[in-house]
């Protein structure tokens, strides 16, 4: 009787899960980052990995890969990054036309903890960039991307991250031009690539 | 140059079979369970895992323990409205009848405080805690930075 009970449940669960994964889909889907949202040029201005300031404008020429993650992440952010490094190396000599950037929302602890060893781990053509939390907001902002702080006495240092785990694609003339949502494939994020050069 | 072979392929085979043997609780059986390389021993460790239940009894994973960390927890990566947060889980259904998968961007373990970076190949026993099977430890293998899981031939997913 009981576990009659639990199966019901367990029903009413999956359904509800369904209709909010369901929910959740269109949401990200409709943010305002859509394909056919006009297009728009995001800025940054932020220390990379030997403290040097770098800045969107001298990216031009290449399109860039852009990443918005934190190190202390064992799940959602290597995997992206892992994708990352199988796309530079499926780009093949094609790979010259492509920069990929961390762009670290955590970036106090990331600098701590040592960015250039993090991103060299996956593949040495991503770039790691850690600015201060100005600058950080800033060009989040300007990608029309969500992070923060949450705190969590369940995380290393009693707090955690959430961000926008999408990989995003600006053009050569810096112009904004597609997100990759979370989990997308490496083959399909090649064949989009290749299909612009 | 004959021995390095033999040696590097002994050392395949020797790492397959650890992740993919299966350890069984009762009605609860445990397999697949890796890890990633750490960039470092500041950085936490994660830990992957399948369990399946074949009983008539729901179960729960309840929580893990490990000499490799100090601080070992159970997590789910949540993708909610765009954002990727990755909230502790009190803890994980097993139903009955059904399996559950502890992988990339869905529940996971966090091993944090880590005792030494995890190298690629590394093994470590991780002691599963359900909530009424009790306890089971399994052997965790490191696997490279890029894996997304351990090769089994058996692997039926
Ligand atoms: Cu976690």
């Amino acid at each position: 009787m009981r576990l009659r009970h639990l199966q019901i449940g367990l029903w009413v669960a999956a359904i509800a899960a369904m209709i909010i994964f369901a929910g959740t889909r269109w949401a990200t889907r409709s943010e305002g980052v859509a394909e056919n949202s006009p297009a728009f040029t995001p800025v940054f201005t932020l220390a990379d990995e030997e403290g040097r300031i770098r800045t969107s404008a001298e990216f031009r020429g290449k399109f860039l890969l852009v990443f918005f993650g934190f190190t202390n992440c064992p799940d959602v952010c290597p995997t992206t990054l892992s994708d990352v490094a199988q796309v530079m190396d499926d780009l093949g000599a094609d790979a010259e036309k492509v920069q990929p950037l961390f762009v670290s929302i955590d970036p106090e602890r990331d600098r701590r903890l040592g960015l250039a060893a993090y991103t060299a781990a996956f593949h040495p053509a991503i770039l790691g960039l850690a600015g201060t939390e100005t600058e950080t907001q800033a060009a989040a902002d300007s990608f029309k991307i969500f992070y923060e702080r949450e705190n969590d006495a369940a995380s290393p240092d009693g707090y955690s991250m959430a961000h926008s785990p999408g990989l995003f694609l600006i053009g050569p003339d810096g112009e904004w031009l597609r997100q990759f949502t979370y989990g997308t494939p490496p083959a399909e994020i090649l064949s989009d690539l290749q299909t612009r050069f | 140059m004959k021995h390095l072979l033999l040696a590097a392929t002994l050392s395949l085979t020797a790492s397959a079979a650890l992740a993919c043997e299966t350890v069984t609780l009762g009605d609860l059986s445990v397999e697949h369970g890796w890890s990633k390389v750490t960039i470092g021993a500041g950085r936490p460790g994660v830990f992957y895992v399948s369990i399946s239940n074949v009983g008539a009894t729901d179960d729960a994973l309840v929580g893990i323990s490990t000499p490799a960390a100090g601080m070992p927890m159970l997590h789910e990566t949540v993708v909610k409205d765009g954002v990727a947060s990755m909230p502790h889980a009190m803890s994980i259904p097993v139903p009955a009848g059904q399996s559950v998968q502890l992988s990339p961007g869905g529940y996971h373990g966090m091993l944090m405080g880590l005792t030494a970076a995890l190298k690629e190949g590394d093994s470590f026993p991780v002691t599963l805690s359900f909530e009424k099977a009790g306890e089971v430890t399994v052997n965790v293998e490191v696997l490279s930075l890029r894996a997304e899981g351990p090769d089994c031939a058996d692997a039926g997913q």
